[in-house]
């Protein structure tokens, strides 16, 4: 490494991973904090400081790997990946109802957090090919297929949230050239999605019905030729889209997610049984304030009403003792980091780097959005970790090794064309 | 547009619905704010040592004492030696699983009750071996202690707050200790001080797991005030001793400074038994006790005719109204007709020609007749006389609430023209309609604290202070000044009434309570009285009734002793209030005989007469 390579390293992105490795330790202090606690490299804080050390040096190893290397070895690297999510079916360790590890000695490894790893790589590697159009279908379906391979075992592994993150790379698609009518089916497939869940599932028919004549009526005003099959197999669609939303959540879902969409959608307003989480969440952010708590006097912390506080919800934590000032800075140093990636990949000639630092940086958007929005109450809880700061070594190592090669591709971005 | 500018417009709409709503949680909403100091947080009372109780030779009335309960958490319980347990605590196998059961469906994780108030002994040897039974641990509370089970109806008791209370006071939480008679509900706020308050950090299961900010926030307790009361220990504790097995009161107040000796009712209740786990049943066992009725004070809620004591009030009103002289001699002839026939009895012998001195010291019937007709007759009508005279008498503090610091009483009742004119019709009564007056019978009611209060207002010459009970809190005398009363009759006109009742000690109706080297002044009476059996108006034996004061010159105690139905004033009253004052101004008792057949005679006998379902003899 020389003067020139240190130079050049995006020091920003690096400023704001460490700031949020300290902020991380910081917080799993304070919200797993026990008056006579000595051994300190056994509690989970002490955990969390070694998972850190580990993957800083593991970080330091991929720094000084040629870029290059890692498109040529993506494929094999999603084949190991898809192979090890398979072998949890055979010597997968069940927790809290998911097969989601492999357990070696004392050390617990997530093999579903590695595979966004080499699912990115894969569809960078993907869209490198001269053959892909994602406008196309067949190489829509392809693309698809990469994501769905391991969400589907995840998901089989009984870690739907973990699975769920997987979607975020259809993002990157739209990045690629997916037309933007895919994006408004998504938001009209998630409207529905929500009014079925709210409404009578008939007066959703009626919406659908009503909204496509509408629109039929006002388009054919000014192109009489408009002929109404197309809006008929519009509605046949919608209903069925209805339909399907209905049964898989009815019938699919298992209670517990189903109360997770009750509670946020205001169905069920259980708050000592099912919405305890969110409530308890709520309250604990609630009463930080403006300036927050400080350190350690988080009250709601110390009696540890906010159940998984130094995992999934470590926000509400922060939220607590540092107040709306800690929360905000917390939300802007993420709002920073993922548009500074965003900046520069954009700059990336090679599109295998592109396509991954996008795929790093809808990832890290999704994590965001989906577990902050979970703390604040706006989402069903979905136990997905907050990127660097949750609790958590394979999650850790995974974001880590990503923010690494994002360094390593944007520091290297002058030596490839 | 750019193609990622997607991901970027996400990403701000995001953050702004984030920043808005952490702006609603945090900044708007106190909602979240104060449920999570609810929730986070258990605030608990701290409660400062009740305050003790002196009687004015500072010895200890009322004190505190610890006592132990054994608590129990269901869920810190592991499996333990039954059999060792139910014997360490003296239960039934049933006995001890029916109560964990109970404690365990109350609650798993909060502590109940298991067993209150352990003895001291028992305490000691349960504490040893409680570390084989976790979850059990003992609990120190602090419960009234009488050292001496004295004066109960003037110390009164505590019990738990009710909901009135709760409304009333908002100072008061569900479960707490309040002064609920006697002195305890009279000096609450003194003997509670304030209550402090410790903020204390709890877990999502409800357990404390410490304190909040190490006690920053919390407000200490101001300490309770110890009380000194003007009651004299020895005396009252004397006086109960001679009561034992009687019905009645005794009142026993400084002239001077109004304050309260000895009250001593009976039959009286061990204030013991209103402390802690036996209260509630204990309570109920007195409360229905109908027939000797210990909680009713006899000394503040029995309303009496006062009997021939009265006539010291009647002589001193017709020296006031100037319708009498001293020197003035009655004639009684074994009584007198006060109307056509209509004869009043009187024991004094036929052609016995008395003054005022000897015809209180006969307690002369006809002298006070004739005197009471007197001052009835000497305004424009009998109502303007009548009035007079009841405006004397409240001037002595009768027919109304004498305003002492105990939360009981009746007021006892004067009658006034109003009174007859109803009964009567106006115009329809004269001197001879109400003449029951004169000698105490009649319509006036009077309470023992009157009697006595109306004993010191002649031992004083012509004023009272408001008899009262506390002399000084924590050692502080500086107290609002007890008001002083003075009567309407002048000073002088006492002179001839005290003479008499000087006699009546030396050779008169009393002369059982003369004490050698004390000049006492007293009076005797002799009270009819009836009650209804079956509907039917039956006399009873009559009530015995004392009035005292002494040293006659400086007088130190004025005292009035009531004995329901002991029959004449000399025969209990008499001896018993001279006994009282022997034992107040010389430290103890020379007459030895006196006092035991005063402490061993029983009315016991008398009071079964009633509910004996047979026909009864009285005044044998």
């Amino acid at each position: 490494m020389n003067k020139d390579f240190i130079f050049r390293l995006d020091w920003t992105v690096i400023l704001i991973y460490f700031s949020f490795l300290l902020i991380g330790i910081i917080s799993i202090y304070s919200s797993t904090y026990e008056e006579n606690n000595i051994i300190f490299f056994s509690s989970i804080v002490g955990k969390q400081i070694l998972f850190c050390i580990s993957s800083i040096l593991i970080g330091i190893l991929i720094l000084n790997i040629k870029p290059g290397f890692f498109q040529q070895v993506s494929f094999i690297i999603y084949i190991l990946s898809i192979i090890s999510l398979i072998g949890l079916f055979l010597i997968g360790d069940t927790a809290a109802g998911s097969t989601s590890w492999y357990k070696i000695g004392t050390i617990k490894i997530q093999p579903s957090e590695f595979a966004k790893i080499s699912t990115a790589l894969m569809i960078a590697s993907y869209f490198t090919n001269i053959q892909t159009d994602i406008t196309k279908t067949n190489s829509l379906i392809k693309a698809l297929l990469i994501i769905l391979i391991p969400s589907i075992l995840i998901i089989s592994q009984r870690d739907p949230g973990s699975a769920i993150v997987f979607s975020s790379f259809i993002l990157v698609f739209f990045r690629e050239g997916l037309p933007i009518k895919y994006l408004f089916l998504i938001i009209v497939g998630l409207i529905l999605f929500v009014l079925t869940l709210v409404l009578s599932i008939y007066l959703v028919f009626i919406i659908i019905i009503l909204s496509v004549l509408v629109q039929y009526f006002f388009i054919k005003k000014y192109n009489s030729k408009t002929k109404f099959n197309k809006y008929f197999l519009l509605i046949i669609a919608g209903v069925t889209f209805c339909l399907s939303v209905n049964f898989i959540f009815n019938s699919v879902f298992e209670q517990r997610h189903r109360d997770r969409f009750n509670v946020i959608l205001g169905i069920t307003e259980d708050i000592k049984g099912v919405g305890y989480n969110i409530n308890q969440s709520k309250i604990a952010i609630g009463s930080g304030g403006l300036i927050g708590k400080g350190f350690l006097q988080g009250t709601q912390t110390k009696g540890n009403f906010v159940p998984a506080q130094h995992t999934d919800y470590i926000f509400t934590n922060i939220a607590e003792e540092w107040g709306f000032i800690g929360s905000m800075v917390l939300i802007l140093l993420f709002l920073i980091l993922i548009l500074r990636i965003l900046d520069r990949g954009e700059k990336q000639k090679n599109i295998f780097n592109r396509v991954f630092i996008y795929c790093i940086a809808s990832l890290i958007t999704f994590h965001f959005i989906i577990n902050i929005g979970m703390s604040l109450g706006l989402l069903p809880t979905i136990g997905i970790p907050l990127p660097f700061i949750s609790y958590g070594g394979s999650s850790m190592l995974s974001f880590s090794i990503l923010i690494f090669l994002y360094l390593n591709f944007d520091v290297n971005r002058f030596n490839q064309w | 547009m750019k193609k990622n500018y997607y991901l970027k417009i996400l990403l701000v709409l995001v953050t702004i619905i984030f920043v808005f709503r952490l702006i609603t949680l945090q900044l708007i909403n106190p909602y979240y704010k104060s449920l999570s100091e609810n929730n986070a947080l258990i605030e608990l009372p701290v409660f400062p040592e009740r305050g003790y109780i002196y009687d004015r030779n500072g010895d200890i009335l009322v004190s505190n004492k610890p006592g132990y309960d054994l608590m129990i958490i269901p869920e810190n319980t592991s499996e333990f030696d039954t059999l060792e347990l139910k014997n360490l605590l003296k239960l039934s196998y049933e006995d001890l699983k029916f109560r964990i059961n109970k404690a365990r469906t109350f609650s798993n994780k909060k502590p109940s009750v298991i067993i209150s108030e352990i003895s001291k002994e028992n305490h000691a040897t349960l504490q040893e071996k409680l570390w084989k039974y976790p979850g059990f641990y003992i609990q120190k509370k602090s419960l009234r202690y009488y050292p001496n089970p004295i004066a109960s109806n003037i110390l009164g008791y505590l019990s738990e707050v009710n909901e009135n209370d709760l409304k009333k006071d908002y100072y008061y939480k569900s479960g707490e200790l309040i002064g609920r008679q006697g002195i305890e509900k009279f000096y609450e706020k003194y003997l509670r001080g304030l209550k402090g308050k410790s903020f204390f950090q709890k877990d999502r299961y409800n357990r404390i797991i410490g304190s909040f900010e190490n006690g920053k926030y919390d407000i200490k307790s101001k300490e309770a005030n110890n009380l000194i009361l003007t009651i004299d220990a020895k005396l009252q504790e004397y006086g109960e001793k001679l009561l034992k097995n009687k019905r009645g009161g005794i009142v026993a107040i400084e002239p001077k400074s109004g304050e309260i000796l000895a009250l001593i009712s009976a039959p009286n209740y061990n204030p013991s038994l209103l402390v802690g786990r036996g209260r509630s049943i204990n309570y109920k066992e007195l409360l229905n006790d109908s027939i000797s009725k210990p909680l009713f004070d006899r000394c503040l809620q029995a309303q009496y005719s006062p009997g021939s004591p009265f006539k010291l009030l009647n002589g001193l009103i017709a020296l006031q109204e100037k319708v009498i002289q001293p020197k003035n001699k009655v004639v009684c002839n074994k009584g007198h007709f006060y109307a056509k026939n209509a004869f009043m009895e009187c024991h004094c012998k036929i052609g016995t020609r008395n003054s005022l001195v000897s015809a209180i010291y006969k307690s002369c019937n006809t002298y006070f007749a004739k005197t009471f007709n007197k001052i009835i007759n000497s305004k424009a009508s009998p109502s303007d006389g009548l009035d007079t005279w009841k405006k004397h008498l409240n001037s002595f503090g009768l027919g109304d609430y004498l305003g002492y610091d105990l939360p009981i009483g009746k007021s006892g009742f004067i009658p006034d023209s109003d009174y007859y004119n109803n009964l009567y019709n106006k115009g329809g009564w004269k001197a001879p309609t109400i003449i029951s007056n004169s000698i105490g019978q009649g319509e006036i009611l009077v309470t023992p604290i009157q009697m006595a209060n109306f004993t010191a207002v002649i031992a004083n010459r012509g004023y009272y202070i408001t008899p009262h009970f506390l002399k000084s809190i924590n050692g502080n005398t500086d107290l609002k000044p007890f008001e002083k009363k003075v009567s309407t009759i002048d000073s002088l006109n006492f002179e001839p009434i005290i003479s008499g009742m000087e006699k009546v000690v030396e050779n008169g109706t009393a002369k059982i309570a003369k004490i050698s080297g004390i000049e006492v002044c007293g009076k005797t009476g002799t009270v009819e009285n009836f009650t209804l059996i079956k509907g039917k108006k039956t006399q009873l034996t009559d009530h015995s009734i004392f009035v005292a004061f002494a040293p006659k010159n400086n007088p130190k105690i004025a005292i009035a002793v009531y004995i329901e139905n002991g029959f004449w004033g000399s025969r209990w009253a008499a001896p018993i209030a001279s006994l009282m004052i022997e034992k107040r101004l010389n430290k103890s008792t020379k007459r030895k005989w006196l006092e035991n057949r005063m402490i061993n005679g029983s009315l016991i006998n008398e009071y079964f007469k009633p509910y004996s379902k047979k026909d009864f003899k009285i005044n044998e």
